[in-house]
């Protein structure tokens, strides 16, 4: 038998990437101290009090003695507690014999399967209190929950909540047991169980509320509106029991607008409500060119005469295009390019 | 220290696993039940009574000896303090399964499972893992019909395995087959049942033992 000698370059051959830096407990201590220190330091330093020094008097006294013109907020020089700069790391998985502490850890995902477990645990519970009540001859409760308002946890999410990697499929199965818990009649009794995976979604649609008609001092109704269409701004106050007389900045429209087409653009919502010499209309308008600043004053009013006019029939303006906003802008000049689109004379030779 | 570990070995029947089951009991949980003629297994020949009906009846008497033989080494290996995995694929008893190992305070593993679990623990785990010291498979198929990839892991590895095997699995790698219908609710939670009573009760023993050795 010959010793073979070798050296430690080759016996770690064959060792594999060792996943991120494990920070150990006695590191986050020390770390947490000198931060603590450094803290006081920086306040003495800054003429304060150490003891009721903040982090955003930390932040600004940093931003005041390192000023930096990096425009990535991150990558700046930045003094926080080192609980927020060291992600939160699982500590030793196996006590001083070497058996692991949790009854999953050799399957790999141990935080994964076990909310898998507990999940069906709770699905079985739901599934023996439904066959009680059964048994009973008692009916299953039946009640509407708010399905509009709550949203699952994101993949990201659960990753945080379990400090462990998922897959897509890992996710998509835990969802699908959620959604099947949630869809059993006799879910109510574990609704605290669910509320933890769920968050409340604040309803996106804002039902856009029609302002009530002003009086002015002669008892003549009016409603204001404001549009905008490329660059013009404009505001309209439309009052009732006029004769269709529409001034705008001052100047009557057969004069501000010479031509047929911008004239149509101003009548069109009181044609399309039929109201076309009911009301008097007063705007004022500025930027843009002739054809933007009549489209600007044609969303102005029909904003203005939504509060003269029943739900339906707002529906109807909504429905024909008359309260959306034109978002057509004027698109930019590209480098390379004659203009937005235009490319320059292309020549074979 | 060394009798501690010694005396239980003088015995062939140290904790007394025979008196947890009886034939009744097997029959009654249907443990006799096994595939049909199609499914067979050429190796599972000797462990068949007979066939009736195209269904296949294990031989209880053999499956006897066999469970008393498993439960005494997996008693043994709880007393000396072994860590115990309990490996099945069935989707149906996976939950069974893992109350089990949590209520005797061992490991399960009923997922799927990862190629390089045993023979790449190190590189999986970390680099002082301890690798369990018995596999205990309680339905040696996965969920393609195959053998399970634990089985010749385990064999790779040198680590003992338990397992109840079907008429149409391979009894060839498992050091302690028990030859056993792996399908019906009441066969598993009998086996869970018996695994869960010997394995407290080894451990209760070892206690009992090293507080009797401390008092003196």
């Amino acid at each position: 038998l010959r010793l073979i000698y070798t050296t430690t370059a080759v016996q770690r051959k064959n060792v594999g990437a060792s996943g991120p830096e494990k920070y150990t407990e006695a590191f986050i201590k020390k770390q947490i101290e000198e931060f603590n220190l450094g803290k006081r330091h920086l306040a003495n330093m800054m003429g304060e009090d150490p003891e009721t020094f903040t982090q955003e008097d930390i932040d600004k006294a940093i931003a005041y003695l390192f000023p930096s013109g990096l425009f990535d907020k991150q990558a700046r020089p930045m003094m926080k507690h080192p609980t927020e700069i060291f992600p939160e790391q699982r500590k030793i998985q196996w006590g001083e014999d070497g058996r692991p502490l949790h009854f999953l850890f050799y399957t790999g995902k141990q935080a994964y399967y076990s909310l898998m477990h507990e999940t069906y645990e709770k699905l079985l519970n739901v599934q023996k209190y439904q066959d009680e009540l059964t048994a009973q001859d008692l009916p299953p409760k039946k009640e509407k929950k708010n399905l509009a308002g709550s949203r699952w946890l994101t993949k990201i999410e659960l990753e945080e909540m379990l400090l462990e990697k998922l897959s897509d499929d890992d996710y998509s199965r835990f969802v699908q047991l959620l959604q099947k818990l949630m869809t059993l009649p006799c879910g109510d009794i574990e609704e605290k169980y669910i509320q933890k995976f769920s968050k409340a979604v604040p309803v996106q649609l804002q039902k856009v509320v029609t302002e009530p008609l002003k009086y002015d001092e002669q008892g003549v109704a009016f409603s204001t509106g404001e549009g905008t269409r490329k660059t013009a701004r404009a505001t309209a106050v439309v009052y009732d029991n006029g004769t269709g007389k529409i001034t705008v900045n001052g100047i009557d429209i057969l004069h501000y607008f010479p031509v047929l087409q911008d004239r149509e653009q101003l009548l069109f919502p009181f044609q399309f409500l039929g109201r076309v010499g009911k009301h008097d209309m007063v705007c004022t308008v500025s930027g843009g060119g002739r054809s933007a600043q009549a489209g600007a004053i044609r969303l102005a009013s029909a904003k203005a005469l939504r509060s003269f006019v029943t739900e339906k029939e707002v529906e109807f303006m909504r429905q024909a295009g008359l309260l959306t906003l034109d978002p057509r802008v004027k698109e930019r000049k590209k480098p390379g390019q004659e203009g937005a689109r235009r490319k320059f004379t292309w020549k074979k030779r | 220290d060394d009798k501690l570990l010694s005396e239980p070995l003088g015995h062939p029947d140290f904790f007394n696993v025979q008196e947890l089951f009886s034939l009744k009991d097997l029959f009654d949980a249907r443990v006799h039940l096994g595939h049909k003629k199609g499914c067979r297994h050429r190796f599972m020949e000797p462990y068949i009574f007979g066939c009736r009906l195209d269904q296949d009846i294990i031989d209880l008497d053999q499956t006897m000896q066999h469970l008393q033989l498993a439960l005494n080494f997996t008693a043994h290996i709880a007393y000396r303090k072994g860590i115990i995995l309990f490996v099945s694929r069935k989707r149906q008893f996976c939950h069974l399964v893992e109350s089990t190992a949590r209520d005797c305070g061992e490991y399960a593993h009923t997922r799927y499972w990862q190629g390089g679990l045993l023979t790449n623990a190190h590189i999986q785990f970390g680099s002082g893992v301890r690798l369990p010291d018995l596999l205990i498979f309680l339905s040696s198929l996965n969920n393609v019909f195959e053998p399970h990839v634990a089985i010749r892991d385990a064999a790779k590895m040198n680590i003992p395995t338990v397992g109840v095997v079907d008429t149409n699995c391979n009894p060839c790698l498992i050091t302690y087959p028990i030859p056993g219908n792996d399908d019906t609710p009441s066969a598993m939670e009998l086996y869970c049942k018996l695994f869960r009573m010997t394995i407290i009760r080894a451990k209760d023993k070892r206690r009992q033992t090293e507080v009797f050795n401390e008092l003196r």
